[in-house]
């Protein structure tokens, strides 16, 4: 065991990767020589040469298209798009090109790439470099979705994401960068869709993803002085999306909440409560509860940013009105 | 408006190798000029008839076609090497079938049947046959620039020399992508041929109403640090001299090229365009300079027997026809279809 930033295990990961499997390559704006913006990928660019870590041009279009013609003839590129927000300036290379070519082509061209982005607020960098766009990802068929809250899962999650034959975007979420975490020794590899149950309880089921984990975790801890004992699932991917997990607990506790950075409408949140209603209904002993950013851009000042995103108070309080 | 708008560029000969300008290159080899020559009719053959197929309620939806844009794809076809890339747009046809790829899938496909070259998942617009280097055609403007760069990056990383050809039309170098691509490509050496088929109208407005140049591909060249290239796309000899220049450049090293065809589409943009938008000079103009006949013509006037030009026009007929029967007796897909292949496992599950 080692302990290791969200930061320093997204370059461990990629390192891993690329050590193991010479047609991994990465590519991105100042990812090589100045390794990331958030320093995330120092050091590849040394371990691995230029020619498989590459600096782009500010040419969104051009990095996913480069990927995408990469990855459909014996490449298994990883892209990186600086911020989450960009993204909707080569959305269509995600959404029509990306997403829709193994279907429209009956399954001639596979898509082994992975599109890894700064994602989420907390930062106080404002409205357009702030967003959790990962409600974007999960609407379109053809994609998977991660977003790991842990530096353990970064590399157990992104070298599973290399390894997928399916392109995989892959949310780290700027906040986390500087947080740490104990790291095993060795190779580490999960499999996508299943997630984690990060605190057993049996009261209500608290369901999270990436920067929200924590905060439902310091959640769970105020209200376990109450006498309330909330169970913490932390998703890790929303496609696929590990409804056993969720069920199963829901079953056993009889209430949900949800916790989500992004703005209210069509919310992951909103996909996991439908789900849960359609098919644990007569399971629930009260409302199902989701706690979400307003919706709302997210505003910069530290005082209004803080006051937007879910805090452990407002998770308590979905909690309190689920169980009332 | 522009006080100093660039001069028209002028045609430019292969630009490898070659010590001056020649408006006449080299004629090419005779076989290669009656496979052109019956490329060009199974491309005309096979667009009428789906022409006609789509009045008779058989193909659905809508189509693009490359009537009297036959040159371009067919010269290229026959310069690339069996491993070497196609991307194309959703006018696509005739690139599908440049590349080899069977007559009936193609036409199975356009009227939406299972042994379509894509099972009628993706139609018309979307014809793709990898097994035959054809990466795909793309009907949103300008990203497949960016990923035939993709693929020519990916051929440099793995060390073959592949090359990919990227066709588009007039009205994409106007949009984002078709810059970033030809920028990236530039920077990274990219071995990648740009084909911009300049038939002079995006949908309904003419390119130079919209265009800060006269030549949208030829007139970008230079910011792109590439020569600028214009040719006859209505002549498949020069096309087809371009197209082997160009791509063996690429093979070896030199980076990637940009080359305006100049060309028509006989028809309108799509199914539902009379083209009633375009002037009738122009038209006739054009029609006149319609790449099959007058390739029969230079052919014969070079020596091939009348008989041997009938024989070609007769066999690519009976290709269409038989084509046609086959696509027509086969099926329509199964509606299990639906849910396969979205992800590699085969299906669309999004949940466990
Ligand atoms: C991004 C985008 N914008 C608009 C369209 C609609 N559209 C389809 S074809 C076309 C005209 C394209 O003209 P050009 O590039 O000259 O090609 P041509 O159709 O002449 O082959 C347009 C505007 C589209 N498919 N994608």
């Amino acid at each position: 065991m080692a302990e290791m930033t969200y930061r320093d295990a997204v370059a461990a990961a990629i390192a891993q990767e690329m050590e193991r499997d010479p047609s991994v390559v990465f590519l991105g704006e100042d990812v090589a020589a100045a390794g990331g913006v958030f320093k995330a990928t120092v050091g590849l660019l040394d371990k691995f040469g230029p020619e498989r870590v590459v600096d782009t041009p500010i040419a969104e279009q051009a990095i996913l298209g480069a990927a995408m013609g990469a990855a459909m003839t014996g490449l298994r590129p990883i892209a990186e798009i600086m911020f989450s927000d960009f993204l909707a300036v080569c959305w269509d290379l995600v959404a029509n090109e990306i997403a829709k070519t193994r279907y429209m082509t009956n399954g001639q061209v596979s898509l082994p790439l992975v599109i890894r982005t700064g994602n989420g607020g907390g930062v106080r960098f404002g409205a357009q470099h702030s967003q959790s766009v990962e409600n974007w990802a999960m609407m379109i068929p053809g994609i998977k979705v991660v977003a790991p809250s842990t530096p353990r899962d970064v590399i157990g999650l992104l070298a599973a994401a290399v390894r997928d034959p399916d392109p995989v975007l892959f949310f780290e979420q700027k906040s986390l960068y500087a947080t740490k975490g104990e790291v095993e020794e060795g190779e580490i590899v999960d499999e996508l869709g299943r997630a984690t149950v990060v605190r057993e309880g049996r009261d209500v089921t608290i369901v999270a993803l990436a920067a929200m984990v924590p905060r439902a975790q310091a959640a769970a801890e105020l209200l376990a002085a109450e006498g309330i004992d909330a169970a913490v699932i932390d998703l890790r991917s929303l496609v696929p999306l590990d409804v056993t997990t969720i069920a199963n607990s829901v079953v056993a506790t009889g209430h949900l909440v949800t916790v989500e950075e992004n703005p209210r409408l069509c919310g992951w949140g909103a996909e996991v409560a439908s789900i849960v209603a359609e098919e644990c209904i007569f399971d629930l002993d009260g409302p199902i509860v989701r706690v979400t950013t307003p919706h709302v851009p997210l505003p910069a000042a530290e005082a209004l940013e803080d006051a937007a995103m879910p805090s452990p108070e407002r998770i308590v309080a979905g909690v309190r009105h689920s169980l009332a | 408006m522009f006080s100093s708008r660039p001069k028209p560029e002028t045609m430019t000969a292969p630009a490898a190798g070659a010590s001056a300008p020649s408006l006449a290159p080299a004629a090419p080899p005779q076989e290669v000029r009656l496979s052109l020559y019956r490329r060009m009719l199974e491309m005309r053959g096979f667009e009428k008839r789906a022409y006609d197929l789509f009045l008779q309620g058989l193909v659905k939806g809508t189509s693009h076609l490359g009537l009297g844009q036959e040159a371009v794809a067919a010269a290229f076809g026959e310069a690339m090497r069996p491993d070497d890339y196609t991307f194309a747009t959703y006018r696509g046809h005739n690139h599908t079938l440049a590349r080899g790829v069977p007559m009936v899938p193609v036409m199975a496909e356009l009227m939406g049947r299972e042994t379509g070259l894509m099972a009628g998942k993706g139609g018309s617009m979307h014809l793709t046959s990898v097994e035959h280097g054809m990466m795909g055609s793309y009907a949103i403007i300008g990203a497949h620039l960016t990923i035939a760069n993709g693929a020519a990056w990916s051929a440099k990383v793995r060390g073959t020399d592949q090359v990919a050809v990227c066709f588009f039309g007039d009205g994409t170098t106007n949009i984002g992508a078709f810059h970033e691509a030809l920028n990236l490509a530039a920077v990274w050496k990219l071995p990648v041929v740009f084909v911009c088929e300049n038939n002079l109208w995006m949908e309904y407005t003419p390119i130079g109403s919209v265009t800060a140049v006269r030549q949208p591909a030829a007139g970008r060249a230079g910011a792109y640090n590439l020569p600028p290239v214009l040719v006859d796309g209505n002549d498949a000899d020069a096309m087809y001299a371009i197209a082997t220049s160009s791509i063996a450049r690429a093979r070896a090293g030199e980076g990637p090229a940009l080359i305006e065809a100049l060309t028509y589409r006989h028809g309108g943009h799509s199914r539902a365009d009379p083209a009633k938008y375009r002037p009738e000079d122009e038209v006739r103009q054009w029609l006149e300079r319609d790449p099959l006949p007058r390739y029969r013509f230079r052919l014969a006037a070079d020596g091939v027997a009348a008989e041997a030009l009938d024989r070609i026009e007769a066999e690519a007929q009976a290709t269409v026809d038989e084509a046609t029967a086959q696509a027509q007796a086969s099926a329509e897909p199964p509606v299990g279809l639906v849910e396969k292949d979205v992800f590699a496992d085969g299906g669309a599950t999004w949940r466990r």
